[in-house]
């Protein structure tokens, strides 16, 4: 998959992951499974760009005595998925139009 | 392998990151961790579950992160107006240092002055009472005492004022307030 399609979908899937109520890292990756496997460093390389695009926010709080890190969307946050949304009914009809030519083994 | 082992073996192959980064990567990994083994794997497990790093690491992912946090791509039209607006910026930054650099000296300065009238006043007051003039002597030691006191109060508002001006000064020129 093209790298700048495949970290647009990471970044959406993980602020979907945390659009209803703050999540901690490993129970994005749950959430995630069974849509797609997601390693800790793409995660956490994920999570630190869409926090330096302001989408969501970060806090650390203590759980079971040790800290643990919780994610919170942003507005910014919500409007990348509504724009994603949008965004994405325009490449299905592009899809559509490309699968509708067929490939090039029909005309052979 | 055991969670500090692993956690060892990330320091390493972190090495090459910015201190702050390589912390902030480690925890994260050690959170994931934990996370598995309060859910009832064993350590062994949940380090496992983490562990395959090697297969699953993705540095394209991980490439645009520290170019973004370390290097800065400028554009011609940039740098032309960084060129003429230097008078402006250059002399206000110059202006602000200034201003930074004298409020700490001033902080300091009283540090400084009350240290002095202190060892002064203390070592007047004892030669006055020496000299046969207890009274005056003693209030001026008791002078220098207080001024010592004082001078311990300040040196916690001197080392927070500069601390805090430092912290400021990081957040204001290049966006990251802590390290």
């Amino acid at each position: 998959m093209d790298g700048q399609l495949k970290r647009g979908l990471l970044d959406v899937c993980v602020l979907a992951a945390i659009k209803n109520g703050e999540s901690y890292g490993y129970q994005i990756i749950k959430d995630m499974k069974p849509y797609m496997v997601l390693s800790e460093s793409t995660l956490y390389t994920v999570l630190k760009r869409l926090e330096s695009a302001d989408m969501l926010t970060v806090r650390t709080a203590e759980h079971g005595g040790r800290l643990r890190k919780y994610y919170r969307i942003t507005e910014m946050g919500l409007q990348r998925i509504r724009d994603f949304r949008e965004e994405w009914a325009q490449i299905l009809a592009i899809y559509q139009f490309v699968i509708s030519r067929g490939d090039e083994n029909d005309q052979k | 392998m055991t969670k500090n082992e692993f956690l060892e073996e990330l320091k390493k192959r972190f090495q090459d990151l910015p201190p702050e980064e390589r912390e902030e990567r480690i925890a994260f990994y050690g959170e994931m961790i934990d996370d598995r083994m309060e859910e009832g794997l064993s350590e062994a497990e949940a380090v496992a579950a983490v562990a395959p790093m090697d297969e699953r690491e993705e540095p394209e992912d991980a490439e645009p992160l520290t170019a973004a946090k370390h290097g800065r791509t400028w554009k011609p039209w940039q740098l032309l107006c960084l060129i003429l607006g230097s008078p402006i910026w250059l002399s206000l930054l110059i202006a602000t240092a200034a201003v930074i650099f004298s409020l700490i000296v001033s902080v300091w300065a009283i540090f400084v002055a009350l240290i002095g009238t202190c060892v002064g006043s203390t070592v007047s007051g004892i030669a006055y009472a020496v000299s046969g003039y207890g009274l005056p002597g003693t209030a001026m030691i008791a002078a220098g005492l207080i001024c010592g006191g004082l001078s311990i109060f300040t040196l916690y508002g001197c080392k927070a004022v500069t601390k805090g001006t430092w912290f400021l000064s990081r957040k204001l020129f290049t966006g990251k307030g802590n390290g």
